[in-house]
């Protein structure tokens, strides 16, 4: 049964979940939210479950009617959400009435908003996951992003009543404006010669134009890189790829599952909520940490979600 | 130093590396072989049956391991795969035998031919000649790297790489050889196609090829 109508869809709009990671072995992208982070949150804030499905918004906003009173949380990028006009907050749960209109304004930091609706966005479920996975046409609204006219359902009734207001505190919110990633050293860094590691971790790059959920080609420095070719060995998201002609490549969500190319460093865990917000233009850097340090980051943001999670008990 | 084992073939030296942190890349060998590919893929299946392992690659020499970092560290799990490694990986099953169809008529026959000092007649033939191995699943979905091609037809990757492959194009580049399951830019020689569907979206696992089959091609008319 249809909760939300789409008026207007924005510019890309997919159905995610935290992906289909037991698909990989058979060359499929481990897909799902790019801000894992956003999407956790937005979830927690309307009772769900962490690994419900939300909506991806990338680069601006969708227009969205209730047809049903429903409980909504916008996390992410900011781009200015309102309801029937008025600015609301992000963050936070927020009800929305029968024939109350969510409407996104201007883009003010950030590159991909999530909406999430209690009980969970429903879609179709391809090999464990709702995710849309565009190459195949499987998975969330069949497959493809949303269009004019589509109406978003629940994935299961709530049950009991639906509590807004909830907030996460800024402070516990990833610090988006930091374009700085910390990464840790990959397999292949002594491909790199002297002065190339030195630009890797020091140097500035820019997303490029060919930036999307498969992986951002950064302009920046050139790095070279030495070596007979490697066999293709199997890659996560967040590694950091040099082709030949050494312009780097950030691997994200819907990364190809093997090449070959030499991974120089892996963004780490806590960093990929942030690379997840960049465009096309964006600045960014890179700063090498270490294993230890990845850990208790990725834990402080582990703990922000388990205080959401207590507090709503 | 302990003794030498006396298998034939020692067991190989492994080497961790991370991948971020929750995930990290073990290397057993850096050449395309066989009994390497056979111990990555009895390694990526006994790693996988751990608790605090999430999901495993084995790639053609390289098992790559996501882990829970809730359960396990870098170093813990390295000295796992070290144990696991040096054990003699179980007799590996034969993989299954796919025969696939192929039409030897693709855009880059006739260039192949001429590069390779060859008949595209004789290419069709080379190729359709061995039982090749599928190395590794992924790259793009239903992909599966088979190989090795016979030397005679080895040759480097075009310059240029395609914008767009059709599905179902039969491919060689260096010691490989390939399928295109979906239409996707690519950088291999096309010698043929197929109709014989890599990608199956709609089965679990999605995917007609799995590490450690066997394939044959073999010369048809459609």
């Amino acid at each position: 049964m249809s909760v939300l109508r789409v008026v207007e869809p924005g510019l890309f709009t997919t159905v995610q979940d935290l992906g289909r990671p037991n698909a990989i072995s058979a060359g499929v992208p481990p897909g799902g939210a790019m801000d894992r982070f956003a999407h956790r949150a937005a979830n927690l804030l309307v009772g769900n479950a962490e690994a419900d499905a939300c909506l991806e918004c990338t680069l601006n906003g969708p227009t969205l009617v209730a047809a049903r009173s429903c409980l909504v949380a916008i996390t992410g990028a900011d781009f200015d959400p309102r309801v029937n006009g008025q600015a609301v907050p992000g963050w936070t749960g927020i009800f929305l009435g029968v024939g109350d209109r969510l409407t996104f304004g201007a883009r003010r930091s950030g590159g991909r908003t999530y909406i999430a609706l209690a009980g969970g966005v429903a879609g179709d479920r391809w090999l464990g996951s709702l995710s849309t996975y565009l190459l195949a046409a499987r998975g969330g609204m069949h497959g493809r992003n949303l269009k004019a006219g589509d109406e978003i359902g629940v994935a299961r009734e709530t049950g009991g009543p639906v509590v807004s207001g909830r907030q996460l505190p800024e402070r516990l919110r990833p610090r988006y404006t930091d374009h700085t990633l910390l990464a840790v050293a990959g397999p292949h860094i002594k491909r790199l010669d002297a002065e190339s590691r030195r630009l890797l971790f020091g140097g500035g790059f820019k997303v490029s134009r060919e930036a999307d959920r498969m992986g951002y080609r950064l302009d920046g420095p050139r790095l070279a890189t030495s070596g007979d070719e490697l066999l293709s060995f199997g890659l996560t998201a967040g590694a950091m790829q040099v082709p030949r002609g050494g312009q780097p490549i950030l691997l994200m969500a819907d990364h190809q599952t093997a090449g070959g190319y030499p991974v120089v460093a892996t963004v780490v865990n806590a960093s990929m909520p942030v690379a997840a917000q960049l465009l096309p233009g964006d600045d960014l850097q890179f700063a090498e940490v270490t294993l230890e340090r990845a850990g208790q980051m990725r834990l402080a943001l582990a703990a922000a979600l388990d205080g959401l999670r207590d507090a709503l008990r | 130093m302990p003794p030498p084992r006396s298998a034939r073939r020692p067991a190989p030296r492994v080497r961790t590396f991370p991948l971020g942190d929750t995930a990290l890349l073990a290397e057993l060998g850096t050449r395309l072989d066989t009994a390497l590919n056979t111990r990555a893929i009895a390694l990526a299946t006994a790693l996988k049956k751990r608790r605090d392992v999430r999901q495993t690659v084995a790639g053609y020499a390289t098992v790559t391991v996501h882990f829970d970092p809730d359960q396990t560290t870098h170093e813990a799990l390295t000295a796992a795969i070290k144990r696991l490694a040096a054990k003699r990986p179980p007799m590996e099953e034969p993989g299954r035998l796919h025969r696939i169809p192929v039409v030897y008529a693709g855009p880059d026959l006739e260039e192949v031919a001429a590069r390779l000092n060859l008949t595209p007649e004789r290419v069709a033939e080379l190729h359709a000649k061995p039982i090749y191995r599928v190395f590794l699943v992924g790259f793009v979905p239903g992909w599966a790297y088979l190989g090795p091609l016979p030397e005679e037809l080895e040759l480097p990757r075009r310059h240029v790489p395609r914008t767009q492959v059709p599905a179902g194009s039969v491919a060689i580049a260096g010691r490989q050889t390939g399928i295109y399951p979906l239409p996707t830019p690519g950088g291999w020689h096309l010698i043929g196609r197929t109709s014989v569907k890599a990608f199956l979206p709609d089965r679990d696992p999605p995917c007609l090829f799995r590490a450690g089959d066997r394939v044959k091609f073999f010369a048809s008319t459609r």
